[in-house]
């Protein structure tokens, strides 16, 4: 057993979750403010189009995102300037699948938490002097809080565990495109048990943690407002 | 409009409710916006701070703050108010010390530091007793301490004028009283004006200088407190049965035997108060001889006699004359006024007493107050007999 060919693929998937998280909190932040605070009719459309990933098969989304990354959609056309082809089979392009596919899970408790404040506290920091964009920063977010860990926590895991989008947009390049789901299927595959048994019990492990530190963040920002 | 005025003019419609409002008010002491619930009061303070926006014009001292005919909304965060919300709305990421500096460290760097500052940030945390509670979290404070801390936050970002809507509704009694004596000294310390929403009577009697009285979307009277709260034509709108007058006394001897203190009523004339000769005893007040203070007294605890009784146990007798009786069709009462000696008390009595007794403007009465029918609510912590008394302010504090 080769433990750099195991490592591998958990050092990629790491990396890869961790540049998405950050890049989705970055994202989720301004649209789940808008989505809690707009009076726009239209706004539960966008809400419905951030979802859609929950619902859609991931091999239907890791379609058109091929189709979209490919040297003939934008994705091609944004790798050209960087001197590149195509975004799809890259590292880059797998960051922006992810982003994509996992959003719903990071807007929506961000989204809760920004509906969770009301308006009051909004309104008090206006009369204190401080300007919108003031408020947002000073209040809001650190107000909204438990639903940043929340959706950091679930976009990291969502994104270790993905798995169909990354197939069709990424295939199975060592180091570049295979993470830690595809080096699973891949072993068990060319039946090699005894490593997929290993990156599996580690997942399993990895999984109970996640749900378990959601629970005890979702508890404690429940106790602290009581 | 004179400078030192706060004037607004005010119309809207909100779903079915229609606001039609406007008054100016000077830029100093308590001008208080008394109303039932749902009148639009709390509408029109929302609208001073710019947080709900209705069309007319606004205008603070020398600074148009809205003029909807030229244009012109400044937004919330640079009209120079401080809020008092009824819920005392801190800030739970931050400490109370934090919660304290939030507005004052932003006007400070919007405005440098203001020239007209009154007051300083050390003298509005002892004023407020905040001292012991700087470094806390705001979730360990009990509702009377946080709305402290939220009046204090409010007045530390150097406001021109304070705005505030029913602070003490959502505390209970016992908070409300704790609280109270505080207010009263920021009222006598602050030089800048402060709007007070509320429409509890004792509440206006006691803290306010002005009133605007509302009804319904509309203004119905504006004037000094004791004028409006004895105008008998403005029962309805004041409450009824919390109608009353508000009468000063001097404190002239403590009799410790009794348990009683005596007071001398005063007149409220042009040229300050002055002694009427009539007295009153009520159970003993904690302020030394000499000292002026408020009475609420309530008309439905004030009877009416043409003689003076005898072989009666209630112990205030004042002797006057009626000056005004307003029967109310359709029920059994009637409202009078009659005069102390310069003085003004309310009575409520029955319309049959007018009738059998041949009541008339002018006659002459006696008036007699329970002693311990003094609203009890008003005064500080304590027992629930004890009067309501709170010390009178000079014209110019």
């Amino acid at each position: 057993m080769d433990l750099a060919e195991l490592w591998s693929p958990i050092a990629l998937t790491l990396q890869l979750a961790a540049v998405t998280t950050v890049l989705l909190l970055v994202v989720s932040a301004p649209i789940a403010w808008w989505l809690a605070r707009s009076e726009a009719w239209w706004k539960e459309a966008v809400a419905a189009i951030v979802a859609m990933p929950l619902v859609l098969p991931p091999t239907v989304l890791g379609f058109y995102l091929l189709l979209a990354l490919g040297p003939d959609g934008p994705g091609g056309a944004i790798a050209g300037l960087f001197g590149g082809r195509t975004l799809a089979f890259t590292f880059e392009g797998l960051v922006i699948g992810s982003v994509i596919y996992s959003l719903p899970f990071v807007v929506q408790p961000i989204r809760n938490s920004f509906e969770a404040i009301g308006d009051r506290p909004l309104e008090v920091a206006a009369t204190l002097r401080a300007s919108p964009w003031d408020t947002f920063w000073n209040v809001a977010i650190p107000l909204a809080r438990p639903g940043f860990l929340t959706g950091a926590v679930l976009g990291f895991a969502h994104t270790i565990g993905e798995f169909g989008v990354i197939l069709m947009i990424g295939g199975s390049i060592p180091g570049e495109t295979k993470v830690l789901s595809i080096a699973i299927y891949d072993y068990v595959e060319t039946l090699r048990w005894q490593e997929a048994h290993i990156l599996s019990a580690g997942m399993v492990v990895f999984a109970f943690l996640v749900i378990l530190t959601t629970a005890l963040i979702d508890r404690r920002s429940r106790s602290r407002r009581r | 409009m004179s400078v030192g005025e706060i004037s607004a003019e005010l119309s809207g419609r909100r779903g079915a409710f229609e606001l039609d409002v406007a008054f100016t008010t000077p830029m100093r002491g308590v001008t208080a916006l008394f109303g039932p619930s749902g009148c639009g009061k709390t509408t029109v303070l929302r609208c001073i701070a710019g947080l709900d926006p209705l069309r007319g014009r606004l205008q603070v001292g020398e600074t148009v703050w809205q003029d909807t005919a030229r244009g012109i909304f400044q937004q919330p965060h640079t009209r120079e108010i401080g809020y008092v919300f009824q819920e005392a709305s801190l800030f739970d990421h931050l400490s109370v010390g934090d919660n304290l500096m939030f507005g004052r460290r932003r006007a400070e760097k919007r405005n440098g530091r203001s020239k007209t500052e009154s007051l300083s940030s050390d003298e509005v945390i002892d004023l407020l007793g905040l001292e012991p509670l700087l470094d806390r979290d705001p979730y360990g404070l009990s509702g009377g301490e946080r709305q402290r801390v939220a009046v204090g936050r409010a007045l530390l970002s150097y406001p021109k004028v304070l705005l505030m809507d029913e602070p003490l509704s959502a505390l209970d009694r016992r908070a409300k009283e704790e609280i109270l004596p505080y207010f009263d000294a920021l009222h006598q310390r602050l030089d800048i004006p402060i709007l007070y929403v509320s429409h509890d009577p004792t509440e206006v009697a006691r803290l306010a200088d002005q009133i605007v009285l509302m009804g319904n979307g509309r203004i119905i009277a504006t004037g000094p407190v004791s004028e409006v709260f004895e105008r008998l034509d403005l029962g309805p709108a004041t409450g009824r049965f919390e109608a009353g007058a508000v009468v000063s006394a001097r404190v002239r001897e403590h009799m410790a035997e009794d348990s009683l203190t005596r007071l001398c009523i005063l007149a409220d004339t042009s040229d300050g108060l002055r002694e009427t000769g009539q007295f009153l005893s009520l159970p003993s007040v904690n302020a030394a001889v000499g000292e002026d203070l408020r009475l609420r007294i309530r008309a439905r605890d004030v009877a009416l006699a043409t003689r003076r009784p005898e072989g009666l146990s209630i112990r205030n007798v004042l002797s006057g004359h009626l000056t005004e009786i307003v029967e109310d069709p359709g029920t059994a009462f009637a409202e009078t006024l009659v005069d102390i000696g310069g003085a003004r008390l309310r009575a409520r009595i029955t319309r049959a007493a007018v009738r059998e007794l041949r009541l008339q403007t002018g006659d002459p009465v006696f008036a007699l107050v329970k002693t311990i029918s003094f609203d009890g609510r008003a005064i500080g912590a304590g027992g629930g007999l004890e009067p309501a008394a709170w010390r009178t302010r000079g014209p110019n504090e």
